[in-house]
């Protein structure tokens, strides 16, 4: 009896104030699907960082059997045991240096298997394709160049990478956009709220009446209060739900097809729908908990109980 | 059954109390009438009752309750076992009759099984029985203030409250709400009524309250609208 009675409020509720409605519903979808969005968006700068970007400045790749073949940095063959014991002894006397580890091809083939998973080029990868390395923490990463004009050309070694350098611009400008999504995102928000405080307060008013005579007949605080508060998260969930459905079409469409991005660049290793899945319960909890919350203070305000 | 132990009310950014000092005893079962000109106090006491003011000074029992210690989420619990009765009947439009009596059933947590049970009785009990399904613009004034006075008495309250509950009536449909009162008074039910009617408290000859400028200035069992003037 209880849960249809307040259903059925709850149904003349929202029907009462249709644009009002319709506007928490937008508001908040774009709002969350903003949040989702920027939370993808570091899911996609960890992803692309893989096992040692925030560990190393620089890495000495070694040439290995493959590379004696094809590249000319390698044209005296793969790296021999007493080359690799030269470059290490040489990087220890570095004073630049602050620590030095060896990655053998087995690890390499490790931490490439973590970053790509079963992406086709992976799988087609055995441990003796990958290269051997030297992966160098600098104390000053600005000091990139000593290292390069040491070893860059050196027998065996294939090539001399400040990695960090290069992605930190690609990084930089994600974290830019990242940055902008979510003060959008905070811009929405509040406008999410202001409009679920008018809604309430716009609801509280044309129902007084009502909600006068439930006071006057004793009913509970909660019992007044709960089908605005039902209102606001039901509008909110509806929003919330739109945010997925948002969140799961744009990365079909951006990764997998229209944009189709994973084709176009295939060296870049993409979030998946893993990624995007785990997301959707906190944006569905959001959308429910936080106009419900809002509702709530507002009608401390707006609703003498 | 309410008590005022030198009860003051002072409204805020005003300087005169709407109460002033006011003490006063009903018992279970009286019939009580609140009589005053407009801006004597009635409404504030009637409001101190429900619990919709604190007092200011003093004390105000209802039901063997210090209202002043009652705690805000027990005040439902509280108005449960009042009956209210306005001059403006206070009925939900787009409901029927029949829901709007079990509306004061519904916010309570009352049983569809229940429900469907007292509101054809208390409908019966106030002389509206069979209007169940009609809207209460379709009513007279005097049969939409017998639902409100249904509806205040659906759940059996000890204490009924009513303020002006004739005012917008005829002095012939007024005698029938005030025999309905004192019907629903016989059956055990404390009944407080501001009035403004003169001509039903001289015929009533119960116990008349007399508010002027926030003061008790008489209390008189039997007594008439007034005599000293």
């Amino acid at each position: 009896m209880r849960a249809q009675f307040v259903l059925s409020e709850i149904g003349v509720g929202l029907r009462r104030n249709l644009t009002m409605t319709f506007a928490v519903i937008v508001s908040v979808a774009l709002s969350l699907a903003l949040f989702g969005g920027s939370l993808l968006m570091s899911d996609q700068v960890n992803t692309m960082k893989g096992y040692w970007y925030d560990k190393v400045n620089v890495s000495i790749f070694l040439c290995n059997k493959s590379d004696a073949e094809s590249d000319p940095n390698c044209a005296k063959g793969a790296v021999t045991d007493d080359q690799k014991q030269q470059i290490k002894t040489d990087l220890d006397k570095m004073g630049v240096v602050q620590t030095v580890t060896y990655e053998s091809q087995d690890a390499a083939y490790k931490h490439y298997k973590e970053q790509f998973g079963d992406s086709p080029l992976a799988s087609s990868l055995t441990p003796d394709q990958m290269q051997e390395s030297y992966r160098i923490k600098l104390k000053d990463p600005q000091k990139y160049q000593v290292i390069a004009t040491a070893f860059d050309g050196r027998d065996g070694v294939q090539s001399v990478q400040d990695q960090k350098g290069i992605l930190d611009n690609l990084f930089g400008l994600l974290n830019g956009m990242n940055w902008a999504a979510r003060a959008v995102m905070a811009l929405m928000l509040v406008v999410a709220l202001m409009l679920i405080v008018n809604t309430v307060r716009v609801s509280a008013f044309s129902r007084r009446r009502e909600t006068g005579i439930m006071r006057l007949v004793g009913a509970s605080g909660f019992y007044i209060q709960a089908p605005f508060i039902m209102e606001a998260a039901v509008a909110g969930l509806i929003g919330g739900t739109l945010a997925c459905a948002f969140l799961l079409v744009a990365r079909y469409f951006i990764i997998d097809h229209g944009l189709a991005l994973s084709e176009k660049l295939n060296l870049i290793n993409f979030i998946g729908w893993d990624a995007v899945l785990t997301k959707l319960p906190l944006i569905l909890a959001t959308s429910l908990l936080m106009p419900a919350l809002a509702a709530f203070f507002a009608l401390r305000k707006y609703l003498k109980v | 059954m309410i008590r005022f132990d030198n009860v003051s009310k002072v409204y805020p950014k005003q300087t005169r109390p709407a109460l002033r000092d006011v003490s006063l005893e009903v018992e279970k079962g009286e019939f009580v009438f609140l009589v005053g000109s407009s801006g004597s106090g009635k409404s504030t006491f009637l409001r101190l009752i429900l619990r919709e003011e604190r007092c200011s000074h003093g004390q105000v029992h209802v039901l063997g309750k210090d209202l002043a210690r009652l705690s805000n989420w027990k005040v439902p619990q509280m108005r449960r076992q009042l009956g209210t009765v306005f001059q403006d009947f206070r009925l939900l439009p787009n409901k029927t009759v029949g829901e709007n009596v079990a509306f004061a059933q519904e916010v309570i947590g009352k049983s569809r099984g229940e429900i469907r049970k007292s509101v054809p009785q208390v409908l019966d009990l106030v002389g509206l029985g069979g209007k169940e399904d009609r809207m209460p613009g379709e009513l007279s004034g005097g049969e939409q203030q017998r639902v409100a006075i249904a509806r205040a008495f659906v759940n059996r309250p000890k204490l009924l409250i009513a303020d002006e509950p004739t005012g917008n009536l005829d002095p012939q449909t007024s005698v029938g709400i005030m025999k309905l009162l004192d019907r629903i008074n016989r059956t055990g039910t404390t009944v407080v009524m501001a009035t403004h009617d003169q001509n039903i408290v001289d015929q009533m000859r119960k116990r008349v309250i007399e508010l002027e400028k926030g003061r008790l200035v008489r209390d008189q069992a039997r007594g008439v609208y007034g005599y000293q003037h």
